[in-house]
């Protein structure tokens, strides 16, 4: 901030409170004695006694103004004026996070050197893990992990960007985009159904044949670059796979052909900064496994 | 020029048509604003009373609810008190009965369009002042009418002082003309579309100095107008004390503009902003509670009337809401408390506690008052339903606000309850889950004070047919009479 903008801050500020000040001490005493003394003043039938302010409020106003200006010279408050404490929400915050860092930084240190199929194995990792995941992931994957519209469910195995340790770690640590662009013009409306139809005749489902049939040239031409000849889509890309009948934003004809004609920008944002590399190893172990268990019931 | 009115009047003969088209719709909308509200209410508790249908959806009737009874309701409350009390306190009639009409009508309109726009969709998406900016120009216009009907009549008043409730009316029509226009300020796209003309952070502060503003002018110093002319009207006491409405009338509106940023602690707002936010909310409590005082001492020696007269009741109980909340809206304010009640249900609570418990009730109270001298008629039709509306509003904002403090600080502690590993113990959805049974009795506490306002509109009807052969001076049927 200029030292224009601060001064005019602490100019404004000390008008005000002089100025309240001002008004509250010289209207303390009143000229006029006697319980029933009106102003004399009479509007409508109201009269008004001229009672002195109750000592009571008069005393919390006055503490008010007091405490307010200790506040001012304690804290940040006056422009460019630090405040005698130093204090500033970030410092505060850093300082929070510092003895958050002492208490349990241990805690997760413990298993940094645990390889991440080991620490799925432990329990108590896993559940460290789990209370994580309700507080950072449950949002968009849901409680038990098995995702919606347009969020991945993490439990069936299926990995748009693979589901290796170091995979699902990157994936939290740096986010992820998952861009499909958008087909309809180049493919024309009958272009587009055309082309959804042979999608969805790639899981098995029944569609109008001839259709999907003009769809697969153009599937050759437009979308085997990102989903791979076979439709078995491509980690690289966070391409999904087409064949298995898993439909991260609807499997439906209409929103097949939603998909194809206007494209999809599926974004996972980075943890990069939300949590510390401990607690994302800890996060990928109870990630790991969700898919390990449910295949192991399967 | 020689009709009656433009003689010098040693008995003024006022406009009473504004005042009573004003006090009968702050009835109605008060039925349709509440009414909003306790369907959001319901659908809090049962999501499935959306309808899937996206006009009556949570997410765009909640700024109908709010802009009805802020605007609607309460402003026709202080539209119809104002355009009375300085007629009443000035001697004087209103400068221009075109421009009263022109000011009822117009803000009907405002309200129609907002109740129309907002459902469908239309939004700033800035609370509290959600519509397009073909509306905010309606409004700057109807105001502007305001302004002039009310200035013009102060000019012509009798007596060379101003009473205090038209210093507190006055306060709150220029303040509410400023905050209106700075906060619209926006760039059109379209007709239905605009741009704010700020971004980012300075928006935010922005829009919460209007905010909390509009909480400060329009709900506060509006109100406290009503408050000091009906409590001494309906006491018939003379107000405690000059001195103290004189202190707590600068100290409160020159304060009052400075509170805005502690809706905005620990956010990108610089600190410096954040601290004289809490600082002066906290020096606000003194003359907040200047009002309080000088409302509940008015009623010294007349104790004894609040046996019998209702409205009385109505009047002093929502002196004691509003003491109430001007004390925890200085401590939520602090930053320390504010870090466990931000984003809870604690702030609709308190938030409530000023709507319904002051706002809403000295409003009724002053319409009770008001209605029968609209009607020509000695009283209401019916004393005991006037009781009854009291009972059903004093309990029905108790229960309102105290299952919001409950869930307000059981979200609070929940959402900082930590483990031994010091995970968070909870996740959100879970304190959703706890906050149901708030909801309910949220829901059942907003419905009861909904109800009452039908006993009202009831109690109100019947007041305007039953015959009256007692004639006062404010008998309107004789003013009328003058008038031809």
């Amino acid at each position: 901030m200029s030292s224009f903008w601060s001064l005019w801050i602490i100019v404004l500020t000390t008008i005000m409170l002089i100025g309240i000040v001002w008004i509250l001490f010289s209207n303390r005493k009143t000229k006029n004695t006697g319980p029933d003394a009106t102003t004399g003043h009479i509007y409508d039938g109201i009269e008004e006694y001229d009672n002195p302010l109750p000592a009571w409020w008069f005393y919390l106003f006055v503490i008010s103004i007091v405490y307010g200006i200790g506040y001012l010279i304690a804290y940040p408050g006056m422009g460019n004026f630090k405040g005698v404490l130093n204090w500033t929400q970030v410092n505060q915050w850093e300082k929070q996070i510092e003895q958050a860092e002492q208490k349990y930084g241990a805690i997760f240190a413990q298993y940094r050197d645990m390889p991440v199929a080991q620490l799925a194995q432990d329990a108590k990792a896993l559940k460290m893990g789990q209370r994580m995941f309700a507080n950072n992931c449950a949002q968009c994957h849901g409680g038990d992990a098995r995702g919606s519209y347009g969020f991945p469910n993490l439990t069936d195995g299926e990995w748009l960007f693979g589901g290796t340790p170091e995979q699902i770690k990157t994936s939290i640590v740096q986010g992820r985009s998952g861009l499909m662009p958008a087909w309809g013009t180049p493919l024309g409306d009958a272009g587009v159904i055309n082309v959804s139809n042979y999608v969805l005749s790639l899981s098995g489902r029944d569609v109008d044949s001839a259709s999907a049939e003009a769809g697969k040239e153009k599937f050759a031409m437009f979308c085997a670059g990102c989903h791979g000849a076979e439709g078995t889509g491509n980690i690289a890309f966070g391409a999904p796979d087409l064949t298995n009948n898993i439909w991260l934003y609807g499997g439906s004809p209409g929103l097949v052909q939603r998909t194809v004609r206007s494209g999809r920008n599926g974004q996972m944002p980075s943890h990069k900064n939300i949590l510390s590399e401990d607690k994302i190893h800890l996060l990928t172990a109870y990630i790991y496994s969700l898919s390990e268990t449910t295949q192991a019931q399967e | 020029m020689n009709h009656p009115l433009n003689h010098p009047l040693e008995h003024p003969v006022y406009n009473y048509k504004v005042v009573r088209q004003f006090a009968v719709m702050t009835v109605i909308w008060g039925i349709v604003g509440m009414g909003v509200g306790v369907l959001i209410a319901a659908q809090l508790v049962w999501p499935v009373l959306n309808f899937e249908t996206p006009w009556l959806t949570f997410s765009r009737i909640r700024p109908l609810h709010t802009n009805a009874v802020i605007f609607a309701f309460g402003g026709s409350a202080l539209f119809a008190s104002s355009l009375y009390v300085v007629q009443r306190t000035c001697q004087a009639r209103l400068i221009s009965d075109s421009l009263a009409a022109f000011v009822f009508w117009g803000w009907q309109l405002v309200i129609l369009l907002s109740a129309i726009s907002l459902p469908l969709g239309y939004t700033t998406s800035k609370e509290y002042a959600e519509m397009e900016w073909p509306i905010d120009i309606l409004i700057t216009i109807v105001w502007v009418a305001y302004a002039a009907l009310f200035f013009g009549t102060i000019t012509k008043r009798k007596s060379s002082h101003i009473y205090v409730a038209n210093w507190f009316f006055a306060a709150f029509i220029l303040t509410v003309a400023v905050l209106h226009v700075v906060n619209s300020a926006a760039l059109p796209v379209s007709f239905t579309k605009s741009y704010s003309a700020y971004a980012g952070t300075t928006d935010a502060m922005i829009q919460w100095w209007y905010a909390h503003n509009a909480v400060g002018f329009f709900l506060t110093a509006g109100f406290l107008g009503i408050m000091y002319y009906f409590v001494p009207k309906q006491a018939e006491r003379p107000v405690y004390s000059y001195r103290l409405s004189i202190v707590h009338f600068w100290a409160l509106i020159s304060i009052y503009i400075w509170a805005g940023p502690h809706h905005l602690h620990y956010t990108a707002l610089p600190d410096w902003a954040q601290s004289l936010g809490m600082v002066m909310s906290l020096i606000l409590l003194a003359p907040s509670w200047g009002g309080m005082i000088n409302g509940m001492m008015t009623l010294s020696g007349a104790w004894h009337k609040l046996r019998t007269d209702p409205i009385l009741r109505f009047l002093v109980v929502s002196l004691s809401f509003y003491g109430m909340s001007t004390f925890e809206g200085p401590m939520m304010a602090i930053k320390t408390v504010n870090s466990l009640s931000h984003y809870t249900d604690w702030t609709i609570g308190h938030v409530h506690s000023g709507a319904l418990g002051w706002v809403a009730m000295v409003s009724i109270g002053a319409m009770y008052h008001l209605l029968p001298i609209m009607f020509g008629k000695q009283k209401m039709y019916s004393t005991s339903l006037i009781n009854v509306h009291f009972w059903m509003s004093t309990i029905g904002t108790v229960l309102y606000i105290s299952s919001m403090w409950v869930n307000g600080i059981l979200q609070g502690l929940m959402w900082r309850a930590y483990n031994t590993d010091g995970t968070l113990t909870y996740s959100f959805v879970e304190s959703v889950e706890a906050s149901y049974p708030g909801y309910l009795v949220r829901l059942i506490g907003g419905g009861m004070f909904f109800a009452g306002m039908l006993v009202m509109a009831y109690n109100m009807w019947q007041t305007s047919r039953i015959t009256s052969n007692e004639s006062g001076e404010d008998n309107v049927a004789s003013a009328e009479a003058q008038v031809a």
